[in-house]
């Protein structure tokens, strides 16, 4: 490391240094004479400058945090307000920044009005299509992530390699001949359909994070097992499996996340009233008249967050780096 | 273990490869081919598609519309990466120099903005928008005694995109400030202190310092915000629900979706659509390899 150099600023080292000697020179005299209180003020004085500086840079930066913090959560504030009062009272030229007339009514309306929107339908397509797909993504995966970690074979770079380039070809490019093939299929307007389509999304980022897991679990490990006595399969039940859970749980969150807000796929292979999942439900919904119903509709988005947010906060911790390597996004 | 050869390898790798194969390739393979053939409404309805050389492609690329389009979409994702990127250093810079309970305030705000399904955020804020009872247009009014009731936000290109922009940038901001933050922490304090006794200012200690560091976590974040701006798709089609002009206000993933399913066009749609895997496919090159030489296969 280089040594400092003081041809910078000569002026400000220099009365530094005078400080320095003079916060010296005092403690070491008041600490002789002067009771602790006074020595406190007379050191407080000294350094008076950089103190104040520093705690009116303090509150100036909390003070940004609190605006970072009220801009991050009003919508979602907004969003559970107008949904917890009844519509009447959204539309009105003072708008409630609180719920006035508190209910739950339209959290009822959304639920379980059957003319109004086919909520309950929607939700357990949603459910349906996102837990088959975290399910079979997770054990495809898995096998797949286990051949490239724990087998060296031909064709093995190839394979991590192009897993990489196929997540980024993007789905938006994609619908309409997603939508022609499925189609040939008969798949369309199916959960089998729309679960396939989201394996197929799913899994290359989900191979990749779980590619990484397994790497960390030491082969060594197994090895030992195995001269203890276990077999290479037991071996790798008893010993690895366990120790991939926590992976195989932040995978799967990641996968339920995706799936859970995918629109566009949804919106192009679902498009039967009967087959919609919630986020095309939601656009429908919005989509009705001129006269939108903004509380039921608010009611509807607080429904559909819930889950992913609660799933968020799980894997808070993880998230970001799960991203970095994944690049995948709603 | 590792090194045996035989067929495992290849049964574990069969599942993924089959349904990768069949849901992504193939589709792939299919849309390569309608962008040659002449493909409308009539051979949905079972007449023969004949091929027809390039013949979307150059139709395509001569329609000024498409070249509107994806200038916009470079230009909107242009100014979201830029502005995504600087608010996200800043509020990590900020996250540093925090004490606990305020960094732990800031970082509840953000997970919540960004867990938010991006459909849902969308219409929230549309809600916020809104013409006559939108928070936003009373809140203005009441602070710039401008009467903003009744004025939309949607139906102008330019404020269109500033709604679209503010939604994309609320909710990618966590994710950049929470990976920049992370990569902060490791930056080793004596050097910073090193720095300060030299002499350097805040901006230089950033530029000489903090970014040498932090260089391929920012490098790994821009590419991902450009490639995830540049097909941004949900925020567009639905605020053009809510109120949008959509000839004015459509970028490359949602034209691809009119010209094929609105116009019925979709030989010139799969070219679009072509063009834009190209696109995409060139930009994720410099992710992969960042990620290639980060990580041993």
């Amino acid at each position: 490391m280089s040594i400092p150099t003081r041809t910078d600023s000569p002026e400000r080292e220099a009365g530094d240094d005078a400080s320095v000697e003079a916060r010296a020179l005092t403690s070491a005299v008041s600490a002789m004479i002067v009771p602790p209180s006074a020595r406190n003020g007379v050191r407080r004085y000294q350094v008076s400058g950089p103190r104040v500086k520093r705690r009116i840079a303090n509150i100036i930066f909390s003070a940004i945090a609190v605006i970072i913090f009220l801009c991050s959560v009003f919508p979602v504030y907004w969003m559970i307000n107008t949904s917890l009062q009844p519509n009447n009272e959204i539309r009105t030229p003072v708008p409630n920044f609180f719920p006035k007339d508190f209910t739950f009514g339209n959290y009822l309306t959304v639920l379980f009005e059957p003319s109004r929107s086919p909520f309950l339908p929607a939700l357990m397509n949603s459910l349906a299509v996102t837990l088959l797909t975290v399910v079979i993504a997770l054990i495809f995966a898995f096998l797949a992530s286990l051949a490239v970690t724990r087998f060296r074979f031909k064709g093995r770079k190839a394979f991590i390699l192009s897993i990489l380039i196929i997540q980024m070809i993007p789905a938006e490019a994609m619908i309409v001949s997603t939508y022609r093939v499925l189609d040939s299929w008969s798949l369309l307007n199916t959960i089998a359909g729309l679960t396939l389509v989201y394996v197929a999304t799913v899994l290359p980022f989900t191979i990749w994070t779980l590619r990484g897991f397994v790497n960390g679990v030491p082969v060594e490990l197994e090895e030992a097992g195995m001269i203890d006595g276990l077999s290479r399969t037991g071996a790798f039940w008893k010993i690895t499996f366990p120790l991939l859970a926590p992976g195989l749980v932040a995978t799967g969150v990641f996968g339920f996340i995706q799936a859970w807000n995918e629109f566009v796929l949804a919106l192009v292979v679902m498009s039967r009233p009967a087959s919609q999942t919630l986020p095309v439900w939601l656009r429908t919904f919005q989509q009705a008249n001129g006269t939108t119903d903004w509380a039921a509709i608010m009611a509807g988005s607080t429904l559909m967050a819930i889950p992913v947010v609660v799933f968020f906060l799980i894997v808070q911790g993880r998230m970001t780096s799960g991203l970095m390597s994944g690049a995948v996004k709603g | 273990m590792i090194g045996r050869k035989g067929f495992a390898p290849t049964l574990l790798l069969v599942p993924a490869t089959l349904i990768l194969i069949a849901i992504i390739g193939w589709p792939l393979v299919q849309l390569v081919i309608v962008s040659f053939q002449q493909y409308g409404r009539a051979q949905v309805f079972g007449q023969p598609a004949p091929f027809i050389g390039f013949d979307n492609y150059t139709r395509v690329l001569g329609d000024p519309q498409f070249w509107q389009v994806l200038a916009r979409s470079f230009l909107f994702c242009l100014v979201n990466v830029v502005v995504t990127m600087s608010l996200g250093t800043l509020v990590a810079l900020l996250m540093t120099r925090l004490n606990k309970f305020f960094r732990t305030l800031i970082s509840v705000g953000l997970l919540l903005a960004w867990a938010m399904p991006a459909l849902t955020a969308v219409i929230v804020w549309g809600w916020l928008f809104d013409t006559q009872f939108g928070v936003v247009n009373y809140v203005l009014t009441q602070v710039t005694g401008i009467n903003f009731i009744g004025h939309s936000w949607l139906i102008n290109p330019i404020s269109f995109f500033a709604v679209a922009a503010i939604i994309i940038v609320w909710q990618s901001v966590p994710f950049v400030a929470f990976t920049i933050y992370a990569g902060l922490t490791q930056v080793p304090d004596e050097v910073l202190e090193a720095a300060q006794l030299d002499g350097a200012g805040a901006v230089k200690r950033f530029r000489l310092v903090i970014f040498p560091y932090l260089k391929s976590i920012f490098v790994v974040v821009t590419i991902l915000q450009v490639i995830w701006d540049l097909r941004v798709f949900t925020q567009i089609f639905a605020l053009q629900g809510i109120g949008g002009i959509r000839e004015q206000t459509s970028t490359l993933g949602v034209y691809i979706y009119q010209t094929s399913l609105g116009t019925g066009d979709y030989g010139a749609g799969g070219a679009i659509a072509v063009i834009m895997v190209i696109i995409m496919m060139g930009i994720s090159l410099f992710y992969v390899r960042h990620v290639i030489k980060e990580e041993e296969l």
